[in-house]
């Protein structure tokens, strides 16, 4: 691509004018905006706090001072959230490329493998993951299999892995079968093997264009991991409920959902700004 | 002189449309055979055909006097021997100009990576795209990505070059430096099958011109006997819509 120099070029009167005028725009815009936000959610507080019961919800609720208090406590149980959504994710990630790519060959020596492959994912994505969860927490240590832990950090974690490796299967699957099949037709008639195709020319265009839904289920997980608590883990659910019930102030429930979305709307946010690179490069790519 | 490829009452169909009916063909080396006729008369089936990218119906194809349309044959190995080039290019988005290069070569050759690129930059400095090696595809035009996806298929030294209309998808002043690397491959003795719409290209490169209409060859001959003096009614009604349209 050749530069022009642009150094040279100064803008005209009508330029300078429509710019001036443009900028009258935007002031006109900006000040609307800011007004009907003020009213919209100026309304919100004030019905909010003359609401009859508003001194009661900010003291079981809104109680500063007991926030700061189970803080810490909180904070250690979104450690464990946070280290069950790396580990897990990463289990997760593996788990589901060989489920995605089970179900997309054509091998007929993995055909066993292939209905294998469909069935879990119809159970698991079909299954509340709160029911699998319980029986995998409560039904493994049952069956007294030695060699099988039964910290319940770890089957928590396991019921976690289970569910969303088929959820994640399924959206790396849908990458896969949105690649073009010319671009198949182009690796196969250079020679190469199926499997080589898939690895070297399909398999990277795929995972790229789905990296915004992986990220979207990324935060489900986060969330999820929540769930976990049912079965003791002390997480961010768990020691937030655990102070509740003890003291009968909510504020720990409220301290646990702040800290959640402080990590959840960063990454949502980021997840916004990559679909829409992302649906920019496609309309830029064309066909392809 | 050997026949590179041979066709044997080809047939093939989709569904309930017959797409090539009882084709014959015969390809010797260092030769170039111009498939022409309107959309869908069947001269990309064909190319898809002999790259078994389709599975025929009946008939048999030779490649080097070895029927390629045994079932037990090895795809993969058949296909190193062909090269294929589209009308879409089909390049791989996620790979730079070089990498798409020596892909076939490195994982289907077994060639070093060191070698692969140095056989590929010097197709690129012959070709003129040298500057183009680490450039992505969708920085290039239509006609440099085409001139890659030439490049890429001859990366692999195929014994038989398939093109198939590799300029329908080119601004029109975009057509002559894809065209000049064929006239190129031909002078070197590259032996092809090239479907096209482009006539005055037919002429200069044809050793014979292949006429398809509904899945059969009308009529075949040179390309001086075909493209001037057609002799089937259904040739001359072609050429005559062809040469309204501006392509001659």
């Amino acid at each position: 691509m050749t530069e022009r120099n642009n150094s040279a070029w100064s803008p005209s009167s009508r330029e300078i004018e429509r710019q001036s005028s443009r900028r009258a725009i935007n002031r006109k815009q900006v000040l609307i905006a800011a007004l009907s936000s003020l009213l919209v959610l100026g309304t919100l507080v004030i019905v909010l706090v003359t609401s009859p019961g508003w001194h009661s919800v900010k003291a079981t609720f809104f109680d500063i001072e007991y926030g700061k208090e189970v803080f810490p406590t909180v904070i250690k149980g979104l450690w464990i959230n946070l280290q069950l959504t790396f580990i897990g994710g990463a289990a997760i990630g593996i788990i589901a490329l060989g489920l995605a790519l089970l179900r997309t060959t054509k091998s007929p020596t993995l055909t066993p493998f292939r209905f294998l492959a469909t069935a879990y994912v119809d159970i698991f994505r079909g299954a509340p993951l709160i029911l699998i969860i319980l029986l995998v927490g409560f039904g493994v240590p049952a069956l007294g299999l030695k060699g099988i832990s039964s910290n319940v950090i770890f089957l928590g974690t396991v019921a976690v892995v289970l569910t969303y490796s088929a959820y994640v299967a399924e959206v790396i699957r849908s990458g896969i079968l949105s690649i073009h099949p010319s671009q198949r037709a182009a690796a196969r008639s250079l020679g190469l093997s199926s499997g080589q195709t898939m690895r070297y020319v399909v398999l990277p265009q795929a995972i790229r264009r789905v990296v915004p839904p992986l990220l979207n289920d990324f935060v489900s997980l986060l969330k999820d991991t929540g769930l976990v608590s049912i079965l003791g883990v002390t997480d961010a659910v768990r020691a937030a409920q655990i102070n509740a019930s003890r003291t009968f102030n909510y504020t720990p429930y409220v301290v646990a959902a702040i800290l959640f979305l402080l990590i959840t709307i960063p990454m949502t946010r980021y997840t916004d700004r990559a679909i829409r690179q992302r649906t920019n490069a496609q309309s830029a790519e064309g066909a392809i | 002189m050997s026949n590179v490829l041979e066709l044997k009452s080809v047939r093939k169909s989709f569904g309930d449309e017959v797409v090539l009916n009882d084709l014959s063909l015969v390809v010797p080396e260092h030769t170039a055979t111009v498939l022409i006729g309107a959309s869908g008369s069947g001269k990309s089936t064909l190319l898809r055909c002999i790259n078994l990218l389709e599975t025929i119906d009946d008939g048999q194809i030779f490649l080097d006097g070895k029927e390629i349309t045994d079932p037990l044959i090895n795809v993969d190995e058949v296909r190193r021997k062909l090269g294929m080039v589209f009308q879409s290019f089909n390049l791989f988005p996620h790979k730079t100009v070089l990498e798409n290069i020596t892909l076939a070569p490195i994982k289907v050759q077994g060639k070093g990576a060191e070698e692969a690129r140095a056989n590929a930059k010097a197709l690129l400095l012959r070709f003129d795209l040298a500057d183009k090696a680490d450039e992505y595809p969708d920085r290039l035009s239509g006609g440099q990505q085409q001139r890659v996806a030439i490049i890429r298929s001859l990366a692999v030294s195929p014994r038989l070059l398939l093109l198939d209309e590799i300029t329908s998808a080119l601004d029109p002043v975009l057509v002559n430096e894809v065209l000049s690397i064929v006239r190129d491959l031909k002078s070197d003795g590259m032996t092809m099958v090239l479907a096209t719409h482009e006539m005055g290209f037919a002429t200069q490169v044809a050793d014979e011109v292949c006429f398809l209409e509904s899945g059969n060859i009308l009529e075949r001959g040179s390309a001086d006997a075909v493209l001037h003096n057609p002799k089937n009614p259904k040739t001359q009604e072609f050429l005559t819509r062809v040469h309204q349209a501006g392509r001659l």
